[in-house]
């Protein structure tokens, strides 16, 4: 056995692979004494990555980037050699504002594109009776939340910093806040939004694959120097996240890994709303009603486990959209070298990403399709941005 | 600059015990200006009011991430910055982490300006774990008592025994078992209710 390692986590279903990875026993099999130490806030995991506190994280993949640059906060380069999630988020709003868009809406009410038109003819009517504007949660400044939400009311025209008010919430006061009308609408991760479905008091509007194919969400984070003296750590632990993902995705494993993560320890909610989220099969509307998709979380299958630099500079390419950062090419490049399939392809074994097939790494509804070596010529193509110049 | 008086200074904390301690400790070190935030419903509107030249929060609250937001640009405000920014005085980073307590600082303010109110919190912090640490406990050494007593009767009871000679029964069986006290009188009570 190793010495102890402490790696931190959110009580999210997109923390499975890792906490499945102890739990399953796989990283004692890979000879690694792992405590895995449950938080309350995103900003405590990435302090305590950083200072050394803990050794490796369950982190929001544009902290890992942000704290690489240097942006909103300390600069610690960190690297993510496993990629704990693809999509996984749905966006959920109150039934008077479901009611709203449905009255304005032009078209499928699970078209991105028919959603974001209604929604800013949903403002205009607000501005004009003179009505507050409405309110949109998410979990932080630097999360795929923020930019997922902004990327589709923006392609509506809604100007996500003028039209409506964005407001950072912890995911455990999401469904309250909804409840109690502080807000109109969030983004967030499982299980908050079944859980809001369950009160009765939220309609999922969209998951966020309907937004993005393909977006990274969370990833599994240690600090570079660290990663740079431990490299035998890094593989044994990135093996052990490995076989776990791919244990998750059997679906005869479900029902274990459902209760295993239910634990109060862990994610600490039902197991069966768990289940819903791996099994991608969610309650959209207090009524009952069903939606099923094949890519509402992807944990191993389609190549998720394995950290794409192209996703990396999406999330990049956000930052600067919305003036966050300013574009250069040295701070993509830093952005690109966070996820590291090399790092990955070294435990594993594997050399080449899988088949994204004609979606492209990114798939957005809008836009021109993502290139990641002309961030700046990809932003120039969309109307609003606080792009620093 | 006001702050060159006495900086203002806001603590955000659901624990009001925590907060008085806390802040009964700046104001004997001659830090007048100080707000308790208790309430974490609109936050943000209320930080922004107060205008504060420090914020001080605890790290069990899931709010620290809604400070965060401070940092975004294009705000009226003064610009605040972490804690952590300054990363020179690695120790009491550590230490503060360590205590459960988390900084925001408005720019500009002097270093040597906060360092005497970081170390007060992190003392007072600590201080508070202590003491919650000994009320949890006299809590379980009450709660043993009780156990204890209604297993005492149980076998009195059904033994015939007086009052010392069940302690006794109970004290020889949890050194021979390895067990605390409380575990054997515990099990005591669970057969006893299982045998009714």
């Amino acid at each position: 056995m190793t010495a102890p390692l402490y790696i931190g986590f959110i009580p999210l279903v997109d923390a499975s692979a890792l906490i499945i990875a102890v739990d399953k026993g796989f990283t004692a099999a890979e000879g690694l004494d792992v405590t895995l130490v449950r938080e309350v806030s995103w900003s405590n995991v990435r302090d305590k990555l950083n200072i050394g506190l803990f050794d490796a994280a369950h982190l929001l993949a544009p902290v890992a980037i942000a704290s690489s640059l240097g942006l909103g906060h300390v600069k610690v380069p960190i690297v993510a050699p496993f990629n704990l999630g693809i999509n996984g988020n749905a966006i959920t709003v109150s039934p008077p504002l479901l009611a709203d868009i449905q009255a304005e809406i032009e078209g499928d009410r699970y078209d991105p594109m028919a959603t974001a038109l209604a929604l800013s003819r949903v403002v205009a009517k607000r501005r004009k009776i003179g009505a507050e504007p409405l309110t949109f949660g998410m979990t932080f400044p630097f999360s795929t939340h923020n930019y997922q939400l902004r990327f589709w009311m923006a392609a509506g025209g809604v100007d996500p910093d003028e039209d409506v008010h964005l407001v950072v919430l912890p995911p455990p006061y999401m469904v309250d806040s909804l409840a109690n009308r502080q807000v109109d609408a969030f983004c967030v991760g499982a299980p908050w939004n079944s859980i809001a479905v369950d009160r009765g008091i939220g309609h999922i509007l969209h998951f966020v694959s309907d937004i993005l194919v393909r977006a990274a969400e969370k990833v599994l984070a240690i600090r570079q120097s660290w990663a740079e003296k431990n490299p035998e750590i890094v593989a044994a632990l990135t093996r052990a996240a490995f076989r776990a993902a791919e244990f998750i995705e059997q679906p005869e494993n479900r029902t274990e890994v459902a209760r295993m993560l239910a634990h109060p320890e862990r994610i600490g909610v039902d197991a069966e709303v768990i289940q819903r989220t791996l099994d991608g099969r969610l309650k959209i509307s207090p009524d009952g009603t069903i939606r099923e998709s094949g890519r509402y979380l992807l944990v191993a299958r389609e190549g998720a486990s394995r950290p794409d630099p192209v996703q990396a500079a999406w999330l990049y390419a956000q930052m600067a959209r919305w003036g966050q950062t300013s574009v250069s090419p040295q701070a993509l490049n830093t952005a690109k070298a966070v996820f590291r399939p090399d790092l990955y392809d070294a435990a594993l074994g594997t050399s080449r990403a899988a088949d994204l097939g004609s979606a492209g790494a990114i798939g957005a509804f809008a836009g021109p399709t993502f290139n990641p070596d002309d961030v700046a010529g990809y932003l120039a193509s969309f109307d609003l941005s606080r792009r620093v110049r | 600059m006001s702050a060159e008086q006495s900086p203002k200074i806001v603590i955000v904390d659901e624990s009001p015990i925590r907060a008085a301690i806390l802040e009964e400790g700046l104001r004997e070190a001659g830090f007048t200006g100080v707000v308790h935030i208790r309430e974490m419903q609109s936050l943000l509107s209320r930080i922004y009011a107060l205008d504060p030249d420090i914020i001080l929060i605890d790290l069990e609250n899931p709010s620290r991430d809604v400070l965060e937001q401070m940092f975004q640009v294009s705000r009226a405000v003064r610009r605040p910055i972490a804690m952590f920014v300054d990363q020179s005085d690695a120790a009491s980073i550590q230490a503060s982490v360590d205590a459960g307590v988390s900084a925001y600082i408005v720019d500009g303010l002097k270093k040597e300006r906060i360092k005497p109110i970081l170390d007060l919190c992190v003392s007072r912090f600590n201080a508070f774990a202590k003491l919650q640490e000994e009320l949890e406990r006299t809590k379980s050494a009450l709660e043993d008592r009780k156990v204890i007593d209604r297993a005492k009767g149980i076998l009195m009871k059904l033994k015939g025994l007086t009052e010392d000679e069940a302690y006794v029964l109970l004290r020889s069986t949890a050194m021979r078992e390895k067990k605390k006290i409380g575990e054997i009188a515990q099990s005591i009570i669970t057969a006893s209710e299982m045998l009714k």
